[in-house]
């Protein structure tokens, strides 16, 4: 065990967090474990909530009210830069990448080797190892970002996270926008960083993915939680709990398929 | 260069990318470069050239070594303000009153020295200790009320020239005196000839003894290189056209050791925006400041240092300005000093939309706005022309400046 400690104590623990912008409830009382080697899965409709909590682990957003424990101490993650340093690492929807910096310096942006006299050999040799252990298709890490396709750039920001070998991994939307290929090699990734001990933190709208990897598939909707079930739950009770209603959108789309089908 | 039986380079296993090798395929690279909008210095070669001949069809005097050692020493001062504009321009900002608190750091300088008789040293640090409290300022404004710092430096211009003005009293102006260290440093000394063709060289020989270095380490880690032949291409032409100047320098009274401090200043800054952390960061934040803060960079100490080394390094021109005319009046910074300074730094290739820049564009456009000034000067043209063309060049550099940026957009290269 990559943390050295009882398997049974969960690596990240949230009690009652709650986060507001102005009049908006984005979250409340949010409870969520986290152990070492699982991979939980985070779904829910758009606007429930996922991209806010991922944001309060990552330090970007500050909690209104609950309380964060980090490996059993209770922890304050008022900046990105902590919640770095403490191992907990993020890829972002939007990736956050410099768009004017070459691919080596995203990589290692914040966490540079050698800061006064930059190792440029070492970090290319690092980034190239690292994309190759993803399977990435970079022609060059010497070009800027600008010049990357988007699932270019995804791989890029995925590389980035795994840098600095965190204890616990979030991932907003990782493959939305790859490729068949890039989609399965995240997974096995995601698998292969379960598989060193760490936790994974998976949001992905792709109910598909969600199963194959996850260990736990934590529910939220409208900012609260709302159930905790795993791959064997039926794909129509984790959309009744993602929408609140068994009666929804998509149990009417399935029946009236049927019905077609029936009639046919 | 290319083997067969070696595996292929790290960075050169993928097929789609077209390698340029040796010197033919820098220049390919080069051409490619320029044309999706990454024109770096070639603007300012091509200005200079124009400049040159233009003006020395009109008066050949301005070709003459001794005019050209005379347009380093008043580059020096204008271009120390250059240098400290391309940190904040990097990070997407600017800074608006680098022209007053040169003049107040001159007047400082004045009144300190000449007037109270304390140290030379003492005056001088005092002035560069005001710039970064007055950078420090800025940042500050900018840090914790979001204050653009174009409206709080436009209100710092207008506070420090009143400083300027108030400090100097109703005389207005202090003269220094012609035998001291500070105004010979400005106005005559000049480098021995042995030192200034040592400093020539010198820059070819560490750009080979690195670039060997850098070049074995890559093949070690299994990377690929330019090749000798491009390294050694590039370090003559360096020190053959280093020599050439020097050489022609010399004809006249030599190289000013204040222009040496100047291109020092350069140098280091170049270092620590290539190859420190620091730099790095810089360049993040003027990018995309949301992720330079998600990657755990304190973006506000950035700025900080940023705002700060601007001001000081203008506190230093102003120092330089006062020496260089053996005064500290109400005239230091005004005009077109701040104008010039920014307008160096936008022709020399630094972006005024942040993220992109170099150190040695405050050296390439400073040499570009003083060849304008100083060639517009022996035409005896008055000040109300020369303000009027130095408007025009700056906007046409910005122009540039933006097409060249649409173009990047267009090829995908940011």
């Amino acid at each position: 065990m990559a943390t050295g400690q009882n398997p049974a104590e969960p690596i990240l623990k949230l009690r009652g967090v709650s986060k507001q912008f102005g009049a908006v409830s984005a979250l409340t009382e949010i409870d969520l474990d986290i152990h070492a080697g699982e991979v939980v899965a985070l779904v829910g409709d758009n606007g429930a909530g996922k991209s806010t909590l991922v944001k309060v682990l990552a330090g970007v957003h500050q909690p209104t009210a609950g309380s964060i424990e980090f490996m059993g101490k209770p922890v304050d993650l008022d900046s990105p830069g902590k919640a770095l340093e403490m191992g907990i690492a993020t890829v972002f929807q939007d990736l956050a990448l410099c768009e004017n910096l070459d691919v080596v310096a995203n990589l290692f942006l914040g966490h540079e080797l050698n800061p006064w006299a930059l190792d440029e050999v070492q970090m290319e040799v690092r980034a190239w190892t690292l994309l190759r252990e993803l399977a990435a298709r970079i022609p060059s890490v010497r070009e800027p970002i600008a010049s990357l396709s988007g699932g270019q750039r995804q791989t890029v920001a995925i590389a980035r996270s795994l840098l600095l070998d965190p204890k616990i991994i979030m991932l907003d939307e990782p493959t939305a926008a790859l490729g068949v290929a890039q989609t399965a090699e995240v997974l096995n990734l995601i698998e292969r960083v379960r598989d060193r001990g760490h936790g994974v933190v998976l949001i992905s709208h792709n109910m598909e993915d969600v199963r194959a990897v996850a260990d736990r598939i934590v529910v939220l909707r409208l900012g609260r939680n709302n159930g905790i079930f795993t791959a064997e739950t039926s794909n129509a009770e984790l959309v009744a709990a993602i929408t609140g209603a068994t009666e929804n959108a998509v149990s009417r789309r399935r029946a009236r398929k049927e019905e077609v089908e029936h009639h046919a | 260069m290319s083997d067969q039986n070696k595996p292929a380079a790290l960075d050169r296993s993928d097929s789609r990318v077209r390698h340029d090798e040796g010197i033919s395929g820098a220049i390919r690279a080069f051409i490619d470069r320029v044309r999706s909008g990454d024109l770096g210095m070639l603007p300012v070669a091509v200005g200079l050239v124009l400049i040159s001949v233009v003006f020395a069809s009109l008066n050949p005097v301005f070709l003459a070594p001794n005019n050209l050692v005379n347009l380093l020493f008043d580059a020096a001062a204008v271009g120390c303000i250059s240098l400290g504009i391309v940190c904040v321009l990097i990070l997407g900002e600017i800074d608006l009153s680098v022209g007053s608190m040169s003049g107040l750091a001159s007047a400082l300088v004045g009144v300190i020295w000449a007037n109270m008789g304390m140290p030379v040293v003492l005056a001088i640090l005092a002035a560069l200790a005001a710039g970064a409290v007055m950078g420090m300022i800025y940042a500050t404004l900018l840090n914790k009320f979001g204050m653009p710092s174009f409206v709080s430096t436009l209100s710092g211009l207008l506070a420090l020239l009143g400083m300027q003005l108030y400090i100097l009293g109703p005389t207005g102006s202090i003269n220094l005196s012609y035998n001291s260290a500070l105004v010979k440093f400005g106005q005559i000394l000049i480098m021995p000839h042995w030192l200034s063709y040592l400093l020539a060289i010198l820059p070819g020989v560490v750009m080979v003894v690195t670039g060997l270095g850098t070049m074995r380490r890559r093949a070690e880690a299994n990377l690929s290189s330019p090749g000798l032949s491009v390294l050694i291409a590039k370090a003559a032409i360096l020190t053959g056209a280093l020599l050439v100047a020097v050489i022609y320098l010399n004809q006249g009274r030599g190289v000013p050791y204040m222009f040496g401090l100047f291109v020092l200043l350069v140098v280091a800054m170049n270092y620590l925006l290539t190859r420190t952390q620091w730099g790095r960061s810089m360049f993040a934040v003027g990018g995309n400041r949301e992720a330079a803060r998600r990657s755990g960079i304190n973006v506000n100490r950035i700025r900080m240092t940023a705002f700060m080394l601007c001001s000081s390094l203008a506190a230093l021109g102003g120092v330089l300005a006062s020496a260089r005319l053996a005064t500290s009046s109400q005239q230091a910074g005004a005009g077109d000093v701040n104008l010039n300074a920014i307008a160096a730094a936008v022709i020399g290739g630094t972006s005024l939309f942040g993220g992109r820049g170099s150190a040695w564009s405050a050296l390439l456009g400073i040499l570009v706005i003083q060849a304008i000034s100083n060639g517009l000067t022996l035409l005896n043209l008055s000040s109300s022309l020369r303000y009027m063309i130095t408007g025009a060049v700056l906007a046409i550099a910005v122009i540039v400046d933006s097409l060249a940026r649409q173009s990047r957009a267009s090829h995908g290269r940011g």
